[in-house]
């Protein structure tokens, strides 16, 4: 589904992403890993075309991307960080994301019945706490229905049971055929969730393969364990 | 366009629930009441509404739009991964921005013309006076657009919009004065209409004061302008420069918002 060639992406003198090249199949679960600051978030920019790469290409379905937009009709994008206008209440921005993405006629809304959002729905955004923002945040990309989620840091700020019904909406969606990438710096946290594992590191790929192949090349127990055998270089 | 339209009226949405701009329409409100109860010469009062919007359009305008492009930054990340143009985007917020401020002035200060003073609103120079916060609106708000746009450094953006505001407003016919003084054996009236089109808040000034014979008084450059101009010809360029104050910030941030990396 996705093809990235020879991806380079400089922020004045810093090199964030240095030839990254990956596919990713159509139906694939992508865990895309790295400590902070290793470029993760600036990979899935690019995908978004939010970063406008320095070199190389980026093909979604075939398709380059190079300043279109129509693309992001097959993309459900869940940010880091929730913000929203502030006076506005929690329905309107979601009828607002719904009217500007008028081309998608059946929506999901199974994570708003389950998170009870509908409870929040008069209230403005600059009165909800940062975990039900996040809530509000997730909802809007499982909304549409799309082919590809991209979730960065989904569980971050979520309480256990907020981010377990988030993990079996993921599993869900994965069986349905989605595409799904999602980032963490908590190993841990979201290693049950994945099937190919991408390690960043200072803007380039480390590793990526299978779990099972990165646990056993690095004979080590679990994820989180053999990442750090990789970035340790033992 | 459609998509155009709708981010415009989300955003008006969100600004009119705003406490910032019900104050700026109650100012408005208060300015005309208390400028009506003091005088009962209509041109006094339009050219004391003009002076103090002359001061204030620029600076709410260009601050709130400054700080308005900053604090919206997740927001505007969340609708650009959405399938929407960012040239749509750029248009849509800078519309949504200027449309409730400048509606904001005109209901402050028509409110209480039409109370108290009503045979006021039939003045040419109270059209004028309209149309020269339509232009300060859209020109402060496109350039600090065009500030917050360029840099991703909050506090530099502030600083550079008060500067901006600063110069424009206050430093910009002190500098003027100076070089009077220091070149006074040259002819410099062409020049100094040269450099009163580079600034908008004179070319606003200029614009009202022609159609109330008052130019001497309201500094240098008007002096100049309505003694090379006859008055048409002065409001036809004054109206064009206001155009292209608004137009050319407006299509430069357009362009950078394009290839801005969020």
């Amino acid at each position: 589904m996705i093809k990235i060639e020879n991806l380079r992406k400089r922020f004045g003198w810093l090199d964030a992403l240095i030839n990254v090249s990956m596919e990713i199949e159509s139906g694939s679960i992508t865990y895309l890993v790295g400590p902070n600051a290793s470029g993760k978030t600036t990979l899935i920019k690019s995908i978004l075309g939010l970063v406008k790469p320095t070199n190389g290409a980026i093909f979604l379905d075939g398709e380059r991307l190079n300043g279109n937009f129509t693309y992001r009709e097959k993309i459900g994008y869940m940010p880091q960080i929730a913000s929203f206008p502030e006076n506005l209440t929690v329905e309107e921005i979601v009828n607002m994301i719904k009217n500007l993405r008028e081309n998608t006629k059946t929506y999901d809304y199974e994570l708003i019945d389950k998170f009870n959002l509908q409870k929040e729905f008069k209230k403005r955004l600059k009165n909800l706490s940062g975990g039900t923002r996040q809530k509000v945040n997730a909802c809007i990309a499982f909304l549409f229905n799309p082919q590809l989620l991209i979730l960065d840091e989904p569980t971050a700020g979520l309480d256990p049971v907020s981010s377990s019904l988030l993990k079996d909406k993921i599993i869900k969606e994965h069986n349905n055929g989605k595409t799904i990438i999602f980032t963490s710096h908590i190993l841990s946290e979201l290693e049950e969730l994945a099937e190919q594992v991408v390690f960043l590191l200072e803007g380039q790929i480390r590793f990526n393969g299978t779990i099972n192949k990165l646990i056993n090349s690095t004979e080590k127990q679990n994820l989180e364990r053999a990442i750090a055998s990789i970035m340790t270089g033992n | 366009m459609k998509i155009l339209f709708k981010i415009i009226l989300y955003q008006i949405h969100d600004i009119s629930r705003s406490r910032w701009i019900l104050f700026y329409t109650v100012f408005y409100l208060i300015l005309t009441y208390g400028l009506i109860q003091f005088s009962n010469d209509q041109s006094k009062i339009i050219l004391s509404l003009l002076n103090v919007a002359l001061m204030i359009i620029p600076l709410v305008s260009i601050i709130f739009g400054t700080v308005y492009l900053y604090n919206n930054k997740d927001y505007i990340i969340l609708i650009l991964s959405q399938p929407i143009k960012r040239n749509i985007l750029y248009l849509g917020l800078y519309l949504g921005l200027v449309i409730p401020l400048v509606l904001s002035f005109f209901i402050g200060t028509l409110i209480p013309l039409v109370f108290l003073s009503r045979d006021i609103l039939f003045q040419i120079p109270l059209l004028f006076l309209f149309i020269t916060g339509l232009f300060q609106t859209s020109i402060f708000v496109s350039v600090s657009f065009l500030i917050a746009t360029w840099n991703d450094n909050k506090i530099l953006g502030l600083g550079l919009s008060i500067f901006a505001w600063l110069l424009f407003s206050v430093l910009y016919d002190g500098l003027l004065l100076l070089m009077i003084n220091v070149f006074q054996n040259y002819p410099l009236e062409k020049a100094l209409i040269g450099f009163s089109i580079l600034n908008p808040v004179d070319l606003a000034r200029i614009l009202v004061t022609l159609k109330l014979d008052v130019a001497a008084l309201m500094g240098y450059t008007g002096a100049v302008f309505q003694k090379f101009f006859n008055t048409n010809l002065g409001t036809g360029i004054s109206i064009f420069s206001l155009t292209a104050w608004t137009i050319i910030p407006l299509i430069i941030g357009k362009a950078k918002f394009s290839r801005k990396d969020f």
